[in-house]
């Protein structure tokens, strides 16, 4: 990815033709302050979330009796599920507010829809035959189809998880229209499904979005909200000419981002990644063992 | 208490016999003349001097010197002197001691635990060595971490006892009551707890326990562990297998809580392992939060009764009441909750099996297909990356 803090006259120094770089707006402030809520009470959710699913691993006993043991763990896995699941109903409100309510195109299909579509079937099936050398890469669109997996996966996660975490907070008010056999069943799914997002994330989702070779070693879109404009066409080209054919694309234009929100993405974004990584060694190492 | 009975009828006996000793008994104000010198020793440099008052004080202040040490028959007598027999008053407590690990005499003469011969007190008086509050520091003479339990390749059980529970009592409270050494291994006939006739022997615990547990022995005896013991079915638990036998604590303290699943695991291993599955648990063994459902709470501790036993707190009656003292507005749908399903048996729990199966195979199959995925991608871009490097001296190599 481009140097963001880097200044033109550097660039000019190493050879580059001096004109001014330009950067296009990808991500509302709304949009990557909810990523930040999201990423945050994840961390906090899988962070203590872990030591209760491997509460007999020797890490997990230490971690409880550093922070003052599961009293407090159970208070902030909570606290950080309340926070998400506000997030998660804004985020609904505002797709029903917009598509439903307000008819904005776009919202359900369309080129810059999160919905699936049959080209991001071809693009799948065309991305796998570009990687072993069979054919051409995929021109994207806005959301390239694993961006609309992490998406669905989150949303899917975030509804089961939500919902069988608080069946189990509120036990005795659930059972009175839940079976007995499902309050059994809840943790069951909490934990399995738990272990599929933090695995999802802190692997897939790292490495796809932020670590593989492209972005290397984090994406800061998602921090920032700009990209610049030689990402934007090689990483989307058919939403960038769609862009130019429709005229939209000097409406995209946003400012380069200052250097002390690329630095704090940089210190915010590693830290996420550093955190998710630790605790995916620390539950491989204890899913194995057990 | 027999030895006080009898003192009297001995010191009859014993006045009997010396009154008809042919040589004249000496009087005690004759060996003191030497040996109330204190430092008074024989050829081999112990002490030989005895301090009038203090022996006066004790229990034999009344006895002639010549009662004890028979041997002696005038003055001057020999430089060396048969060792006093007590046995020739105390019969019993020597009969005891005879079939007892402190048989030998060598190693365990009787002031081992009454102290100085000269300065013995009735075991009612606190100068007593075995004075029920001084028992325990008298027997640590030998079974703390040196001496002869060492010896003997015996635990030193007396730093668990001292603070145990019992010990706390004992030491900290002072109470005469707080169980002691001998309460449980009784004085002079201590036997080792293999011999069936000890105190301390398996089947005799809940009876030795119950001398002060009186209420508990009998709910333990009506429940399934205590009745399995009178059947003969030594493999259930007596009182010490949970508490143990020195280092009992306070049952309700977190401490003990926190121990607590393990102990009832180490016998009902299966049921160990589904709890260990459950929220219960996975609270339970962080710590810190002590109030989650330990084996007890629901199956009672002492009375523990099978759920076929109305009376039981986890008899499908009851269960509600049971569950409710956690979980306030608990219903009967609640209650149907398994806290020891297995979600890896299909016979047992098949909604949960096939429910663990699917999420199994959802997290299988989707990060399977992912690491495949990104493995290739991964392997692709960087390829490209090189050559496009190659070509253009790029800035994303």
């Amino acid at each position: 990815m481009p140097d963001l803090a880097k200044t033109d006259a550097a660039q000019a120094v190493e050879g580059k033709p001096h004109f001014k770089e330009r950067f296009f707006v990808r991500f509302t402030r709304a949009q990557r302050s909810m990523h930040a809520v999201l990423f945050s009470t994840f961390l906090g959710l899988a962070a203590t979330g872990l030591p209760m699913r491997f509460s007999q691993s020797y890490w997990a006993r230490k971690f409880a009796s550093g922070v003052g043991g599961f009293g407090t763990i159970i208070f902030f896995h909570k606290l950080c599920a309340l926070v998400l699941t506000v997030a998660f109903l804004i985020h609904v409100k505002e797709i029903f507010q917009r598509g439903l309510l307000n008819r904005e195109k776009g919202i359900f299909w369309g080129s810059t829809s999160m919905v699936g579509n049959w080209k991001d079937v071809k693009d799948l099936l065309g991305h796998l035959r570009w990687m072993v050398g069979l054919g051409p890469k995929p021109q994207f669109e806005r959301y390239a189809y694993w961006e609309k997996f992490d998406y669905w996966a989150v949303f899917w996660g975030m509804v089961v998880i939500g919902f069988s975490g608080y069946a189990m907070w509120f036990a005795p008010f659930f059972a009175h229209f839940l079976p007995g056999w499902a309050l059994n069943a809840v943790l069951v799914i909490h934990s399995e499904e738990g272990l599929l997002a933090i695995l999802f994330i802190f692997s897939i989702h790292f490495v796809n979005t932020h670590l593989r070779p492209d972005s290397f070693p984090m994406d800061m879109v998602i921090f920032t909200g700009v990209e610049s404009e030689e990402e934007f066409r090689t990483k989307r080209p058919q939403e960038y000419e769609r862009m130019v054919r429709e005229g939209k694309l000097e409406k995209r234009l946003g400012e380069k981002p200052a250097v002390w929100l690329v630095n704090f993405s940089r210190v915010a974004g590693f830290t996420a990644i550093s955190i998710g990584l630790i605790l995916l060694v620390l539950t491989l190492s204890a899913y194995f063992r057990e | 208490m027999k030895s006080f009975f009898s003192v009297p009828v001995t010191l009859v006996a014993c006045a009997l016999l010396i009154g008809a000793a042919p040589l004249r008994a000496q009087s005690k104000s004759e060996c003191l003349a030497c040996h109330a010198d204190a430092g008074l020793q024989d050829a081999s440099g112990h002490s030989v001097s005895v301090d009038e008052h203090k022996f006066g004080a004790s229990i034999h202040g009344s006895l002639e010197c010549v009662n004890c040490h028979a041997a002696i028959k005038g003055y001057p007598h020999p430089d060396k002197v048969t060792p006093v027999k007590c046995d020739t008053c105390h019969t019993d407590e020597a009969q005891g001691l005879a079939g007892s690990v402190h048989s030998n005499a060598a190693e365990h003469p009787c002031t081992s635990c009454h102290g100085d011969a000269h300065q013995i007190y009735p075991k009612t008086d606190p100068k007593s060595a075995v004075y029920p509050l001084n028992i325990p520091r008298t027997c640590s003479a030998c079974h703390a971490d040196n001496g002869m339990a060492k010896k003997h390749g015996l635990a030193p059980v007396y730093p668990s006892y001292i603070d145990s529970i019992h010990g706390f009592a004992l030491s900290k409270e002072g109470l005469l009551v707080a169980a002691n050494c001998q309460s449980c291994h009784g004085s002079h006939h201590i036997l080792s707890r293999k011999d069936p006739a000890s105190p301390t022997n398996k089947v005799n615990v809940p009876a030795t326990c119950g001398k002060c547990h009186a209420g508990i022995t009998e709910n333990y005896l009506g429940g399934v562990h205590g009745k399995a013991i009178a059947s003969g079915n030594m493999k259930a638990p007596v009182c010490s297998d949970c508490h143990t036998a020195h280092a009992i604590e306070q049952p309700t303290a977190d401490a003990f809580r926190m121990r607590s699943t393990p102990i009832c695991g180490s016998c009902h291993t299966d049921k160990f392992s589904t709890y260990r599955d459950t929220f219960h648990s996975q609270l339970g063994s962080l710590g810190g939060y002590v109030e989650t459902a330990r084996c007890w709470d629901c199956h009672g501790a002492h009375d523990v009764l099978p759920a076929s036993d109305p009376r039981s707190p986890i008899a499908s009656g009851n269960l509600v009441t049971t569950c409710s003292r956690c979980h306030a507005g608990a219903n009967a749908s609640f209650v149907k909750y398994q806290p020891h399903a297995n979600a890896r048996n299909r016979t047992l729990n098949p909604a949960l099996y096939f429910i663990r199966l699917f999420m199994n195979l959802l997290l299988a199959s989707v990060l399977t297909f992912f690491v495949i995925h990104t493995v290739l991608w991964l392997i692709r871009s960087r390829v490209d990356q090189i050559r496009r490097k190659a070509v253009e001296g790029g800035k994303n190599a």
